[in-house]
């Protein structure tokens, strides 16, 4: 084998990176490896305490507060202050689902269930931005009307 | 023992033999002065951040889940130092807390909360100190900053209106019984009133 065939694959390599570099785009802004770039602005969170509707039936409720320095860890949960079995009387929050008290079988716990415990993991809130990807969901309702309209 | 207490005290009993009245009273008043300022500046001292963060108790615990709360640091700047929310402003009760906070000492110098495992044991027994020390003085310290009477509900969210302008208003209830954890972590709140 020759020097310079040896090379080849070298430099291939080298030169399709690079093309993919800049076609690629990353969750790290245009910004130099060795630069901080300017974070984006704080968004306020929506506090309006308003239920919004839910995009299919098992979605997870968003939540509509605040929870900056919200705690949830293994000493306490503080979402569960309002929202637990117990609670919802006096706060007159909506209750944690029931399902949440449920283990993986089925069997029905006296307190949440560990599997559901850090509410994060699926309840989020939200901020009143345009998304940045522009989203093609569509609602089951708007497909089954659509599949109705082809087949006729 | 007993001599020589006698002489002490028929020495402080004669009259002065060699200053004058003048010079005992002004100097007296002059060394009042002077111990008692010393005394205050002593105490003040006591009450600064460096002399709380000093012992690594506070510093390596405490003051660092403060710092990410809004009473350390937030859009305006102002903000909440350990004595702020800790001793009373006023003379006598903070010299009763200060009388109190010499078990402090006595738990430094034993170690009682020397490691992360044993402050985290007490952290409990800790917290309910402060809440119950709140709840007597209906919240008294935080009421130092957040004045009821300058609350404008307008400006709340309807939630947290609602709950000010009825059971905080009508003395109910006092700030400590809903904003715990709001400066450092909670411990495990196991059978504490308002929570699961």
């Amino acid at each position: 084998m020759t020097g310079k065939t040896m090379y080849l694959p070298a430099i291939l390599l080298a030169g399709s990176t690079a093309l993919a570099a800049e076609n690629i785009a990353t969750l790290r802004p245009d910004v130099d490896l060795n630069d901080q770039g300017a974070p984006p602005v704080m968004l306020q969170i929506v506090n309006d305490d308003v239920k919004r509707k839910r995009d299919y039936p098992m979605q997870p409720p968003t939540i509509p507060h605040k929870i900056e320095n919200y705690q949830v860890d293994l000493r306490t949960n503080k979402c569960l202050s309002c929202h637990s079995r117990k609670r919802t009387e006096e706060s007159q929050a909506p209750m944690v689902s029931v399902t949440h008290y449920m283990d993986r079988d089925g069997n029905f716990l006296a307190a949440v269930s560990p599997r559901r415990y850090f509410c994060q993991q699926c309840h989020v809130a939200q901020v009143d931005v345009r998304p940045l990807v522009n989203n093609q969901f569509k609602d089951v309702d708007e497909i089954l009307k659509n599949n109705k309209t082809v087949e006729q | 023992m007993k001599d020589r207490v006698k002489l002490y005290w028929d020495t402080i009993k004669k009259p002065s033999a060699h200053y004058s009245l003048g010079f005992l009273s002004f100097g007296g008043f002059l060394m009042g002065i002077i111990f008692w300022g010393g005394f205050n500046t002593a105490l003040e001292f006591t009450n600064q951040e460096v002399f709380c963060t000093g012992c690594h108790e506070m510093r390596e615990n405490v003051y660092q889940e403060l710092q990410t709360t809004i009473h350390f640091s937030n859009r305006s700047g102002v903000r909440a130092k350990c004595s702020d929310c800790h001793v009373p402003h006023g003379w006598t009760d903070k010299i009763a807390r200060k009388m109190q906070a010499s078990k402090e000492v006595f738990g430094k110098i034993f170690g009682t909360i020397s490691t992360r495992e044993k402050f985290e044991a007490k952290r409990r027994e800790l917290a309910e100190r402060e809440w119950i020390r709140l709840k007597a003085n209906d919240s008294l310290e935080c009421r130092n900053c957040h004045d009821f009477e300058f609350m404008d509900f307008t400006r709340q969210s309807k939630r947290a209106s609602d709950q000010h302008s009825t059971a905080l208003a009508s003395g109910e209830k006092t700030c400590i019984d809903c904003h715990k954890g709001i400066a450092h972590e909670l411990p495990d709140m196991t059978g504490v009133e308002g929570w699961d």
